[in-house]
Formats: C-alpha cells, sequence, structure tokens
C-alpha cells in the first residue's frame, strides 16, 4: 500500500491538521505501512458476516429530552476553560459572512 | 505506630481495615506516600501532578469523620493514583497533550465520585501515552515514565505513570484505562494485578474518550484482593453512560484461590510463535501451578486471532478521529491561529500544534479509513472482521471457562526501541487486543522475573460479567508464590 504526498494531505485538510511537509513525507512512510499490513484483512472472507454494533449487544440506551440546570460555580469552571471570552460566551471568529 | 516505610507497603484492603478501625490515621497514610513521591518520583516520574495539599485535606476530613464516629467506607484512606484522563473536578487533565495545555476538570467522574464516596484520598494524576495512544509512555507530551525494575526500561502504556505508581509504591491502588492493553500491558511490565473489566462494567463518564466501543476503566493493585475491593466500589450501572451494563454491580468478594474443576483454554494461536524464552517459561510455570490448584487445561481454536492487530488498529484510530474531532481551539485549550478571522485555519492550527505525531497518526488512519471511497474496504470490513473474532471467544467460552495466555510477547523492552517503527510498537498489544474487541474481561497478573530481573505477566480473560472469577485466578497464581520482590529505588 503506498500513499502520495497528495493523500496524506488531503486526509490532513479532512481531519483539520496543518502539517508540515516534512510530517507529509514522515506519515507518507508510515502510514503506507501500516495500511500494507492492514491488507491482510482483504483475505478474509465477510460475506455473510454483520458488522459489529456493539461487543455486547447493547441497544439504544434513551434518557428524557430535558435540560440540566448547572450552578453558576459549574458554569464558571467551563468558561474559565475557554481560550477566549466575552460575558457568557466563548468567542470565536466570524462564521458567517 | 507503623513507620513510612512499612505505610508504603501495605495494601489497600489493610489500609482501609486499619483505619476504619481507628488503627491508623489516614492522614499518616497519605502522608507516607506523598513523602514515597518525593522520594523516589524523581527516578521514576510516574506523576504529571501530584495533589498534596487536597490530598493531604481528604485524608483529615477521613480522620475527622470517624472521630465523628461516622461508618467510613470501603476504601477509607486508601490513596489512590489516577491516570490523568480521567476527570477529578479542581485538577488538571492533560491526556498528556500540548492541546489540553491548562485545563481543569470542572467535574469528578463517577469513579472519582464513587471512590471520593468510599473514602479515598486521591493522590495525583498520572502520565500516559498521549491520549492513550501508545505501549510505553513514550508518547506523553511531557516526559517518559521509567520502568521502576529497570530505569532504562519502559514500564508499558499508556497507563504506564499509573502501573509504575503501584509498582514503586507510591500508591497501593490507582486506576487507568484499557483501550486496547493500556491496564493489562503495564501491569505485566511492572510486575502488578491489572483489570480490564468487561465492556460496560464501569462507568467511563469523566474519562477522556479515545475509542468508545473499545475504551474502559480498571484498577491496578498489588493483590488480586485489592483488584476485587476497588471494583467493588468503582463497578455498577451509571445512568450517565450510555454504555453502561443495565446490572447491578457484579458482587466482588475477597477472592478464594481454589480452582476445582476450573476449565482453562489455551489458544494455541496465541502460543504459536514469537514467545520470549523467560515468558514461555513463566507461563508454563503458571499454568503447572494453577492445575495444582485443581484447573483443568485444554488446547483451544480461535482462528481470527492474527486478524486482531488490524481490525483494532482500524477500528480504535476510526473512533478516535470521531472523539478527538472536539480538541479544536475552541472551547477549551490553546488557540492558535484564526488571527486573520478564518475558523478552518483557527481549527488546522490549534490542531497542529497542540497534537503529537502518533495521534496525529492515527487521527489521520481514522480519517483516511472513513473516508469515502475506504470505508467499505477498511472499517465495514473491520467491523464484520471484529465479529468473527467475537465468535471465538463466543465458542471457546462453550468449551472452557477462562482464557490463558501471556500478557505480552516480552518483559518490557528499552526506550526507543520501538520508536522509530510504529508498527513495531503495535505489535506488543498483540496479545491484549482481542479482549477489547470482544468486549470481556482481562486481566493481567504476576507470574515471574525474566533472568534480567524484570517481571513477567499472564493474562486471563473470561465471559462477559465474569470479572470477579478471573480475580480468583489471580489469587492462585499469588498463592503459588511465582512472583515476588519489589524494585529497588
Amino acid at each position: 500500500m503506498s500513499l502520495s504526498s497528495a493523500d496524506v494531505k488531503k486526509v490532513a485538510r479532512l481531519a483539520r491538521l496543518k502539517v508540515s511537509d516534512e510530517e507529509v513525507e514522515r506519515f507518507k512512510g508510515q502510514l503506507g505501512n501500516i495500511l500494507g499490513h492492514m491488507s491482510d484483512l482483504a483475505a478474509l472472507d465477510t460475506a455473510k458476516v454483520e458488522p459489529t454494533a456493539h461487543a455486547l449487544g447493547l441497544v439504544n440506551v434513551m434518557r428524557a429530552d430535558v435540560a440540566q440546570v448547572l450552578s453558576p460555580e459549574a458554569r464558571a469552571a467551563i468558561f474559565k476553560n475557554a481560550p477566549e471570552r466575552e460575558g457568557p460566551y466563548v468567542k470565536v471568529p466570524k462564521v458567517i459572512e | 505506630m507503623m513507620g513510612g516505610t512499612d505505610l508504603i507497603r501495605l495494601s489497600a484492603s489493610a489500609i482501609a481495615g486499619a483505619v476504619s478501625r481507628g488503627e491508623l490515621k489516614a492522614e499518616a497514610v497519605a502522608q507516607a506516600h506523598l513523602d514515597r513521591i518525593a522520594a523516589v518520583d524523581g527516578k521514576v516520574n510516574a506523576f504529571l501532578k501530584v495533589l498534596s495539599g487536597p490530598a493531604l485535606e481528604a485524608a483529615r476530613a477521613v480522620d475527622l469523620k470517624r472521630s465523628a464516629g461516622k461508618p467510613l467506607g470501603a476504601l477509607a484512606g486508601v490513596p489512590v493514583a489516577l491516570k490523568d484522563n480521567i476527570c477529578a473536578a479542581g485538577a488538571q487533565v492533560s491526556c498528556a497533550s500540548r492541546i489540553l495545555d491548562g485545563y481543569i476538570a470542572p467535574y469528578d467522574a463517577t469513579v472519582v465520585e464513587r471512590l471520593k464516596g468510599a473514602d479515598a484520598v486521591v493522590l495525583g494524576k498520572t502520565n500516559l501515552d498521549e491520549f492513550a495512544m501508545g505501549s510505553s509512555t513514550e508518547n506523553s507530551a511531557f516526559f517518559p515514565t521509567k520502568n521502576p525494575w529497570d530505569l532504562g526500561r519502559v514500564p508499558g502504556g499508556s497507563s504506564g505513570g499509573s502501573a509504575a505508581a503501584v509498582a514503586a509504591r507510591m500508591a497501593p491502588l490507582a486506576l487507568g484505562s484499557d483501550t486496547g492493553g493500556s491496564i493489562r500491558q503495564p501491569a505485566a511490565l511492572c510486575g502488578i494485578v491489572g483489570l480490564k473489566p468487561t465492556y460496560g462494567a464501569v462507568s467511563r463518564y469523566g474519562l477522556v474518550a479515545f475509542a468508545s466501543s473499545l475504551d474502559q476503566i480498571g484498577p491496578f493493585t498489588r493483590t488480586a484482593e485489592d483488584a476485587a475491593l476497588a471494583m467493588s466500589v468503582i463497578g455498577g450501572h451509571d445512568p450517565r453512560d450510555s454504555t453502561s451494563l443495565p446490572a447491578p454491580a457484579a458482587a466482588f468478594a475477597a477472592p478464594t484461590g481454589d480452582l476445582k474443576g476450573l476449565r482453562l483454554g489455551l489458544p494455541k494461536e496465541y502460543l504459536e510463535g514469537g514467545l520470549e524464552p523467560s515468558m514461555r517459561a513463566a507461563f508454563d510455570a503458571a499454568l503447572s501451578a494453577l492445575k495444582a490448584r485443581g484447573a483443568i487445561t485444554r488446547e483451544v481454536a480461535m482462528p481470527h486471532t492474527k486478524y486482531a492487530l488490524s481490525v483494532y488498529y482500524l477500528i480504535a484510530p476510526s473512533e478516535a478521529s470521531s472523539n478527538l474531532a472536539r480538541f479544536d481551539g475552541v472551547r477549551y485549550g490553546p488557540r492558535k491561529g484564526g488571527a486573520s478571522g478564518n475558523l478552518l485555519e483557527l481549527y488546522e492550527e490549534s490542531r497542529g500544534a497542540g497534537f503529537g505525531p502518533e495521534v496525529k497518526r492515527r487521527i489521520m488512519l481514522g480519517t483516511y479509513a472513513l473516508s469515502s471511497g475506504y470505508y467499505d474496504a477498511y472499517y465495514l470490513k473491520a467491523q464484520k472482521a471484529r465479529t468473527l473474532i467475537k465468535g471465538d471467544f463466543d465458542a471457546a467460552f462453550e468449551d472452557v471457562d477462562v482464557l490463558v495466555t501471556p500478557t505480552t510477547p516480552a518483559p518490557a523492552f528499552r526506550f526507543g526501541e520501538k520508536t522509530g517503527d510504529p508498527l513495531s510498537m503495535y505489535l506488543s498489544d498483540v496479545f491484549t487486543l482481542p479482549c477489547n474487541l470482544a468486549g470481556v474481561g482481562g486481566v493481567s497478573v504476576p507470574a515471574g522475573v525474566s533472568p534480567e530481573g524484570l517481571p513477567l505477566g499472564v493474562q486471563f480473560m473470561g465471559r462477559a460479567g465474569e470479572d470477579a472469577g478471573l480475580l480468583r485466578l489471580a489469587r492462585a497464581l499469588e498463592d503459588a508464590k511465582l512472583f515476588s520482590g519489589e524494585p529497588a529505588l
């Protein structure tokens, strides 16, 4: 399995990762090597096999759709972790022109 | 009155008993362990953060509770170290990553809430491979943890800090997380007991997610009895974790070592090659000891074992690529870029600067496996192969009660030995990965020492929900005294 530099750059873009040219070259070889190992799965006949959805067969777990009310202290503890904030908001660059 | 050097050698069960009876002060126990950390952690580097003040304060509160005549919890005064991907309110949770620099957990994980409710004392946060991705702690963004038995070797990973802390007598109990062996492999390399419970047996609320269909929290201890005690506190249903098993907590009585009639399965695919002679010898000695205690052994076939590595390294990175999307420089962690008002650039630069190479590698691998055109060949194929691997376990458990394998192919490796080739590092987990894929419980128990003086571990895997039975085997191996001593530090 071999990946091109363009493949690696495309995947990095999809993953929202900035990678240097040097990283692209390194990841190209390493990811190709790992994916090469995984080609062993191609030999496995899975035509009649269902994919695993949950290892122990647990199905959807539901709860009531009710908002949890946080104490002012709990809210403050969450906002303290934000890199930029303004009032009770996390500040980000403009999303919509 | 016991001195500090005696206190650090007590088991969690002994500490809890003595503190509850008023024979020992929780504060003295906490202080002894903090002193031990101060004395040896400069060499071992198990902790990313020692919470001395809060630990002593919590210990004094336990002592006050007792002097007020109130009954104490099951872990009264027991110092506990937490892998730094588990949230404890008011303390850092870094996942050993730059991308969480400065992050302070706003709440307690359910396991931490239960530990505190049982009067345990949180000592600090331990080192790991970044986001639990690795087998040696060499992927920590801060520093590697050293194996207490040989400071030139790795403690295993990803929960290497927790394993080293317990082995080096800095804590009698630590929690880790295990996605593909991250509790059992370091437990084996550090000569202690490490249990990965059945998937869903322990709540993951407050554990930073890596691969949600595989992740499980579990204890590191020096005895099987302590692992049972820890499980009796942290296990059981939690409505805040949608993958938590609905059943009530399994009973974890102090395990006895009687194995009369227990059928042990030896999966031949695990033993066909690549075992280091010292590991082979320790494994054979363990089997003899278990047979002497009444167990019966037979060979079983698990023909899809050879696919486990590929399946794991497609499923875990795929889930990670999705789970780690939340680290984007918006709500927490350092923010880079975006000065020009471009949100995409903010994401790419924050993530590019914040994640280390192994995390980037796995995010990219997962993104690739999930991307249009490759999904069927990689991710879906892996999920189907996972069904076959799980089928091997189901079939084996028709014939036997527990599966026995070495935990690792060899004892602890040296720093730098596998960092150049990610695939060779992945291969060091080849015996522990299938257990997570099948969702069953597994435990590593010390079973011997290599000629170079390094611990060797044996792994037991049981049916889903039968984790208590695994500790019975752990107890039987302890009784056989194949392993003893402590690291010289």
